[in-house]
């Protein structure tokens, strides 16, 4: 759906290039994890598929049409949640009515439900001005899925969301999500979004450490409290001994630790993809 | 649904509809949630959901008629508890055996122990 073809950025001319050569692929079907340190450009690659940004060169495609034209048939399928935002002075009624029509799929409907989600159901009449920022922000979710747009893109959606909201994001995630949409969630809170991934995307420096579906994580890699005559990739110690990344052995499948694998994979990248290339 | 940490999610999933179906809750040629259904319930990816259901398949607990859905085999019960005893007597069973004769349990007293549970 989305392709960053060999893209290069820099805020500045003069400045060190974010992304040098950069190429994606990011499919229809799957919920996207992008992780990466503070820096390491997943704000940026957010705007730069979204239109907002322009890469000096390459370029980024949603379903071939250069995303940097922003064409209505473009803006109309996909939705930006940002880290940060700021909300009108109107009633959600109001802005659902001014918001709505850009979106031809939006469903007033699945707005209802979404709502129902987040227990902010018959909030319509609310003033978005009077919400709390974690308030504002499932409002904004809510209307986010229930445009319909194929692509999703989120950043820090669970930032300033509380304990419970949590578990509904997760609820709004598996029950918005089908087979033509694809979502991409940005984050540090690996543990907030694990169970609901299919795909996970790892970028430092300007490059694509990992870009693998979870399947294929497990499949290769297996994450538990190490044994004699492990050969592990990454250790941990924990109050239970130490737990490690290691590679699966035939038939062994365990949960995926995205934190662990995230660690692993900044620490020793080479390792890691070695583990995916050896067995094809 | 809180996950152990050390097996893979798609088979901690099949072993509560595996529960569900031992206790009762779900009912041999009853209909099981849809893929999506089941993946909101409990917060999980809709892959993964359905990577649980092709293993159920697999081996004979669920089967699908086309169309409608997912449904709970009629031997589904019996299929259930002979892969839990297989399982138990390849792992845990060695571990716990090694554990009562670690702390020089008897077996007349592991007898009198797991009678007294049953009668519970």
């Amino acid at each position: 759906m989305f392709t960053f073809n060999e893209i290069s950025f820099s805020y500045n001319k003069k400045g060190v290039e974010l992304f040098n050569n950069f190429s994606m692929n990011l499919e229809a079907g799957n919920v996207y994890g992008l992780l990466g340190k503070n820096g390491a450009g997943k704000s940026t690659l957010i705007y730069l598929m979204t239109g907002l940004l322009t890469p000096q060169s390459g370029e980024v495609t949603m379903d071939g049409i250069n995303v940097r034209r922003r064409l209505p048939q473009t803006m109309g399928d996909l939705f930006l949640v940002p880290e940060e935002f700021e909300l009108p002075r109107l009633t959600l009624k109001k802005y659902v009515d001014i918001n709505a029509p850009f979106y031809p799929r939006f469903s007033m409907e699945d707005m209802e439900r979404y709502l129902e989600i987040f227990e902010m159901g018959g909030m319509m009449d609310a003033k978005l001005h009077a919400l709390s920022m974690g308030q504002k922000k499932k409002v904004f979710m809510a209307f986010a899925f229930a445009t319909n747009t194929r692509a999703l893109i989120m950043d820090e959606p669970t930032n300033g969301l509380d304990i419970p909201s949590k578990s509904q994001f997760r609820k709004l995630i598996t029950t918005g999500m089908t087979d033509d949409k694809m979502i991409l969630i940005s984050t540090h809170q690996v543990r907030d979004i694990s169970d609901i991934l299919d795909h996970v995307a790892i970028i430092d420096h300007s490059k694509v450490l990992l870009n693998a579906s979870i399947a294929d994580v497990v499949s290769h890699i297996a994450f538990r409290p190490l044994r004699e005559g492990d050969h592990p990739i990454f250790v941990l110690q924990s109050p239970y001994g130490p737990l490690g990344a290691v590679p699966a052995q035939q038939g062994e499948e365990t949960k995926v630790d995205l934190e662990m694998l995230f660690n692993a994979t900044i620490q020793a990248p080479e390792s890691i993809n070695q583990l995916f290339t050896s067995s094809k | 649904m809180n996950f152990k940490d050390n097996k893979a999610i798609y088979l901690q999933i099949a072993d509560r509809i595996g529960d569900q179906i031992l206790s009762g809750a779900l009912v041999p040629e009853g209909k099981v949630p849809s893929v999506r259904e089941l993946a909101a319930e409990i917060e999980v990816n809709a892959n993964t959901v359905a990577r649980t259901y092709d293993h159920l398949q697999h081996s004979g607990v669920i089967y699908t008629k086309r169309g409608l859905g997912y449904f709970v085999s009629s031997e589904a019960k019996e299929k259930i508890v002979a892969s839990r005893r297989e399982q138990l007597m390849q792992g845990e069973m060695d571990y716990f055996l090694g554990q009562l004769k670690a702390v020089g349990i008897t077996p007349a007293e592991l007898q009198d122990l797991y009678s007294n549970y049953l009668n519970k």
